[in-house]
């Protein structure tokens, strides 16, 4: 059998490549272009961040180095040959965890009312005022932005050091962070059941409590469970300037070189952030499924 | 008129017996985790050292603090701050792009779709994970111990927090994208890495392209803070000037780290739009 492509007369053929090979020409410019226009920016920014290639050359050798030094205990033997010896301060370290953990659970759950309390005014279809949507985004906008262990500095100095500065910061930064995230879902929901229940003459925070709640529960919890995740994590670094946790001790093991320590305290921080991972994943896979059934 | 017809309850009741009859369990499930909720809350309150007396003194603090920050003033030091402004930013570009180069490479290792082995893949990911279980700042730490205090510890701190991040990330997409490229490829008698190079990276660079430079923004934030343990930036000053109690110039610091992310957050969305294109996005 013959019967193949048909071919095109050259002259048609001539200009149909020479477009192709144009609009290939014009694309690789651009992207020539746009890579020279990246790689002198980062020259830039090398320049600026006091980037020293030799330094790194000298100094990787301590990065590898860092790491043979935290798994070796005092005495020069592996650290995972004596637990004991390891994890000798784990009773200490165990309750400094479940402060983190708690800072964290209080924290998240402060941000989730104030979130609550304030998303159905931040919604596009559900705020009753436009002026004052407008205030309430700019207030989540500004608690979001702000870097967590900024409001911890700030508040360890007006509230006193101690967990309670960290669950502050925490508690805003959450604020600001699920706020935007519940409005979302919010922005999201069939608005006929609000409707509905705006026909029978219900006030506002009827219309809210039936019928738009129930449509964003799930999302809600979903939101606020990744949020608690999160939050586990700042935590464990709030201790870093004083607001309680098991940073603190991180920070003293690290600046004061207690090699083995830094390494058990790392691993009980890895080990928890697992298990939290894990278990509201677990949480939330349960959560929508069971949304899914009803 | 006509009246509608009256409902037959008993058959109505006996019809949707778990709406009107609900299992005690069910019922009480709701109200008992919210109970368990409210419990630990309340213990974690009084275990955090919370009290209506400190918050009451530590409120009334914070109210003071408000008012000697305004007005937002940077004294004689504007072109000092704008200087660390400019290493926040390089820092942040920095370790992302680093983290992006690092991180493609292992990416393929951990996607199911190029190992289909799960030896390799297995140790990768939780590899991946163990990294990304420890936050930034203490990477930072642990570089400022390795390179000495300034931004190069922090631009390798970003690096390797977002590596492992960018790793699960770039893995996911490739694991999204469409295999018949892939075997087209392979049909025409393509190697393994013609297979990756002309099947899998135009489909997933885009993608990939979007995740950098959404980090590249987050991390603006990021940089922001590896300063407060001395890895240089905006973040060094702002934790210097809290500590010495100049709060004129902290709202100031605040403020401008504000205007910079959400500049860079305008940046990177219309480069987003101009590299995946708006309705990919939408």
């Amino acid at each position: 059998m013959t019967a193949g492509v048909p071919i095109l007369p050259q002259a048609q053929l001539g200009a149909l490549s020479e477009a192709y090979r144009g609009a290939v020409a014009r694309r690789r410019l651009r992207f020539a272009i746009a890579t020279a226009v990246f790689l002198i920016v980062l020259v830039v920014a090398a320049v600026g961040a006091e980037v020293n290639l030799r330094t790194l050359f000298t100094y990787f050798g301590n990065f590898v180095s860092y790491f043979d030094r935290i798994l070796k205990l005092d005495s020069g033997a592996r650290v995972w040959t004596d637990f004991g010896e390891w994890f000798w301060g784990w009773h200490k370290w165990l309750r400094m965890l479940g402060e983190t953990i708690l800072a964290s659970y209080v924290g998240t759950l402060i941000g989730a009312v104030w979130a609550f309390v304030l998303n159905f005014f931040a919604a596009e279809n559900t705020s009753p005022v436009q002026w004052l949507r407008f205030i309430v985004r700019r207030l989540l906008e500004f608690a979001r932005t702000v870097p967590s262990i900024v409001f911890a500095l700030i508040f360890v100095i007006a509230f006193g050091l101690g967990p309670m500065a960290g669950v502050l910061a925490i508690a805003i930064h959450s604020t600001g962070a699920l706020g935007k995230q519940f409005s979302e879902v919010v922005e999201n929901a069939d608005m006929k059941p609000v409707e509905g229940v705006q026909s029978t003459g219900a006030s506002w925070i009827s219309c809210m409590r039936f019928a738009v709640l129930p449509q964003v529960i799930a999302g809600y919890a979903s939101y606020a469970l990744l949020r608690f995740e999160i939050n586990v994590r700042e935590a464990s670094v709030m201790g870093f300037v004083g607001a309680g946790g098991i940073g603190q001790e991180l920070v003293v093991a690290i600046r004061k070189f207690y090699y083995s320590d830094v390494s058990a305290i790392l691993v009980m921080i890895v080990v928890t952030v697992f298990c939290i991972d894990i278990s509201t994943g677990w949480l939330r896979a349960r959560l929508f499924g069971k949304e899914a059934r009803a | 008129m006509s009246q509608s017809p009256v409902p037959d309850r008993e058959r109505i009741r006996a019809q949707y017996r778990d709406a009107f009859d609900r299992p005690a369990s069910a019922r009480l499930a709701t109200p008992a985790m919210m109970l368990l909720a409210g419990g630990v809350f309340v213990f974690g309150l009084a275990d955090l050292g919370f009290s209506p007396a400190r918050l009451l003194s530590g409120l009334h603090q914070l109210g003071w603090i408000t008012l000697m920050m305004l007005p937002p003033d940077p004294g004689s030091s504007l072109p000092l701050y704008l200087k660390a402004l400019g290493e926040t930013l390089s820092i942040a570009l920095l370790g992302t792009t680093l983290a992006a180069a690092f991180a493609l490479p292992v990416s393929l290792l951990a996607a199911r779709n190029i190992v289909p082995s799960g030896i390799v893949r297995f140790p990768v990911r939780r590899f991946l994970d163990s990294i990304r279980g420890v936050d930034t700042l203490i990477w930072a730490l642990v570089w400022i111990n390795v390179v000495g205090l300034g931004p190069f510890a922090g631009v390798l701190a970003i690096a390797v927090s977002d590596f492992a991040a960018f790793g699960k990330l770039f893995s996911e997409a490739i694991e999204g994208a469409d295999q018949k490229q892939v075997e087209g490829i392979r049909a025409s008698g393509g190697t393994a890495l013609h297979e990756i190079r002309f099947g899998l990276i135009p489909q997933v660079l885009p993608v990939i392209a979007g995740q950098v430079l959404y980090f590249i923004e987050s991390n603006t934030r990021s940089a922001t803070i590896i300063g407060i343990v001395g890895a240089g930036g905006i973040g060094l000053q702002l934790a210097e000037q809290i500590r010495v109690l100049e709060w004129q110039k902290v709202s100031f610091l605040i403020l401008m780290i504000l205007i910079a992310v959400a500049a860079i957050d305008w940046i990177s969305s219309r480069l987003r739009f101009a590299i995946i294109g708006r309705r990919a996005v939408a």
